[in-house]
């Protein structure tokens, strides 16, 4: 029961895991949500979406799922045989008959006389008073039925529904895979969060204080730490010009909220690949640059090393000695990168362009494969699994 | 000594393997795994099914290896000291053990969860390596050597949150949980909601027909909203396959097998199609 609708809002990529599909039905047998759509919309919502990032997401996969379901053959159709319905049985229905029926007894026994006359019969077969008793009977029980007066509730037809809760995709905004902003890179930022204690101990360490004491049979033995900050020690490089322009006001997003986050930040900027030199000022970007082997013996390997850039370029810009578009580059990007790669651990690359335009070739394929595809979209989800990378 | 899942777990084939082989080897299991499969719900299957004591460690992020094994309590001794208890002259009083002393001296065999290790420090798996291969250790303060009566049956969970250290890894067996198919879903379902897809189904035939009350239903169901409802709970049983099925006999038993329980519901049922047969 509803393990399609949970895989499809797995597909979906909304991130439920089964103990909360467990909960759903666990809420369902407290009857939580009954008989009613829209009860049951909220109730698998609340049971397999914790983070409001998914509710887009799993509006899409619900209306997907529950169209799907709409699309189903009318399943009256196949619960019930088209004869068992018809008038003319219905009302022609003696007592005697239902009196038969009710002495075939139980389920078991309805069901395979009613498989039995069906294979006995391939051909509709109206009169006989053998035939399909057994079903017609039922659908006017104990209550007595009057053909005109069975017309309940004005048909909710497919056509004039009203628009559902999650056909309005009120949450499109928040899903992750779309916006960028400062606040919402800072959390993402956050995770390459690593405390340490460097520098002067300043702070009393109350439990280190009390165990020495103890240890030293109650006489007064003051310890001190370092007060603690986040020790993660990052360097950015980033893409400028060119092909970078349309990415300008995320690239500002992405470099302010690490400004603030960071206590080690170093930045550097290049253009469409690194070579053997960066710089720190864009307008001076010609004589005050910086030598890439210079930041190689500056910078120590555990600097978490970020670079942004939409790597679309040509492929020679990578791959060829000279290959540069500004100038004459001794040795191959792809070599530069390398020695990049090698020296730093952790090593990722944020691309502003979208995840589905990437693919496996060109200097995106190139770059990729340079990086060990530590490639990711410049999305707070996407941020967040290089976070992740980087601080594994 | 076979372990084939419990009541109320389902093992698929290859869990069920890497969990009779690390019992015979003797190897703790490692078991990784997406959030909410069961990782740690295992261990505690596997001590029910085996008839064993569990001993469940819970990792967190400030908890160090030491801790697994004793723990010095130098401030209880030292309040102590003070007020001249006599337990102070002997150091054993303060020697508090920890999780895996405690598996290593049981009389019996024992299953030790070491839970979501990669909540700990990086070098916690580290700094268990001896103590997990060789299942011994030494308490300094006292002198002593603790070795275990009998090798506990390790298992060890992990959210994939870290990496884990090589070493450790190579002294684990490992297994991961994927995210089951549809078939195990469906067993695990059974397992733990039996007959629930027949009671909510009878109850909203009944509550339909006035059959019954059912307390705090803020409005009877209208008779779309009610089929809406049975399809929603019944969509996996009208597989494609059944569908394309025009022949109604095939398709009748297993739909009524979903459906209902007994005549009464037959009879709910039939009224219901045939309702929603004529407003059509």
């Amino acid at each position: 029961m509803l393990i399609d609708f949970f895989l499809e809002v797995r597909r979906a990529k909304v991130p439920a895991s089964l103990r909360e599909f467990l909960d759903l039905l666990e809420a369902l047998r407290n009857r939580l949500a009954f008989a009613d759509m829209e009860e049951f919309y909220y109730l698998s919502r609340l049971c397999l979406v914790k983070d409001e990032r998914h509710f887009d997401k799993f509006d899409r996969a619900f209306k997907a799922y529950f169209e799907g379901i709409e699309n189903l053959d009318d399943l009256m159709e196949q619960l019930i045989p088209d004869d068992w319905l018809r008038a003319e049985f219905e009302k022609h229905l003696s007592e005697e008959d239902k009196a038969k029926i009710d002495s075939l007894g139980g389920l078991e026994e309805l069901i395979e006389t009613f498989k039995k006359r069906m294979e006995e019969q391939n051909e509709r077969h109206a009169g006989g008073n053998k035939w399909i008793g057994t079903g017609g009977t039922s659908p006017f029980g104990a209550n007595g039925y009057n053909p005109e007066g069975f017309r309940i509730g004005q048909k909710n037809g497919r056509h004039g529904r009203a628009v559902k809760v999650w056909e309005k995709r009120a949450f499109k905004d928040l899903d992750d895979s779309l916006t960028l902003g400062i606040r919402n890179v800072k959390v993402a930022l956050r995770r390459l969060r690593k405390f340490a204690r460097q520098g002067a101990a300043d702070q009393l360490d109350m439990d280190d204080t009390i165990r020495s004491t103890a240890r030293n049979a109650g006489y007064l033995d003051l310890k001190m730490v370092p007060e603690r900050h986040n020790a993660v020690k990052v360097l950015i490089f980033f893409d400028v010009g060119g092909s970078m322009d349309p990415h300008i006001r995320v690239c500002e997003e992405l470099f302010s909220a690490a400004r603030l986050e960071f206590k080690h930040m170093e930045y550097f900027y290049f253009h469409n690949f690194i070579y053997e030199s960066v710089w720190t000022n864009n307008i001076r970007r010609m004589n005050e640059a910086t030598s890439t082997w210079d930041i190689l013996h500056k910078y120590s390997p555990d600097y978490k090393v970020i670079f942004v850039g939409d790597a679309t370029m040509a492929p020679y810009e990578i791959s060829h000695p000279g290959g540069s578009i500004e100038h004459w580059n001794e040795e191959s990007g792809a070599t530069w990168f390398q020695r990049v790669h090698d020296h730093f651990r952790k090593v990722v690359w944020l691309n502003p362009l979208p995840e589905s335009y990437w693919g496996t070739g060109g200097s995106l394929g190139m770059t990729r494969q340079l990086v060990n595809d530590q490639m990711y979209p410049l999305t707070i989800e996407g941020l967040e699994g290089a976070m992740r990378q980087l601080s594994k | 000594m076979k372990f084939t899942g419990t009541e109320k777990y389902v093992a698929t084939d290859d869990l069920q393997m890497a969990v009779n082989a690390a019992i015979s080897l003797q190897r703790p299991l490692l078991i990784k795994g997406e959030p909410g499969t069961g990782k740690t719900l295992l261990a505690e299957e596997m001590a029910a099914a085996l008839g064993m004591k569990l001993i469940p460690w819970h990792i967190k992020s400030t908890t160090k290896a030491q801790q697994g094994l004793y723990e010095y309590d130098a401030v209880s001794r030292l309040r102590d000291s003070q007020l001249g208890d006599e337990k102070v002259n002997d150091i054993r009083n303060y020697i508090v053990k920890g999780k895996l002393w405690e598996a290593f001296e049981a009389d019996e065999q024992v299953v030790l969860l070491i839970d979501e290790i990669d909540k700990a420090d990086i070098e916690f798996p580290n700094d268990l390596l001896l103590e997990l291969d060789r299942m011994e250790f030494f308490v300094y303060e006292t002198q002593e050597f603790v070795k275990a009566r009998q090798r506990p049956i390790v298992v060890i969970t992990s959210n994939n949150e870290k990496e884990l250290p090589d070493a450790f890894l190579r002294r684990c067996f490992f297994h991961y949980i994927s995210f089951p198919d549809h078939d195990t879903m469906q067993d695990i379902v059974d397992v733990h909601f039996p007959g629930l897809q027949q009671e909510i189904v009878r109850d909203a035939l009944e509550v339909f027909f006035d059959v019954r009350k059912v307390p705090g239903l803020k409005k009877k169901p209208s008779t779309s909203e009610l089929i809406d409802w049975l399809k929603l709970l019944m969509a996996d049983e009208l597989s494609a396959k059944l569908l394309q099925e025009k022949d109604s006999s095939t398709a009748l038993p297993p739909l009524y097998g979903a459906l209902v329980k007994n005549e009464q519901d037959v009879h709910l049922l039939q009224k219901l199609a045939f309702m929603a047969r004529r407003r059509g």
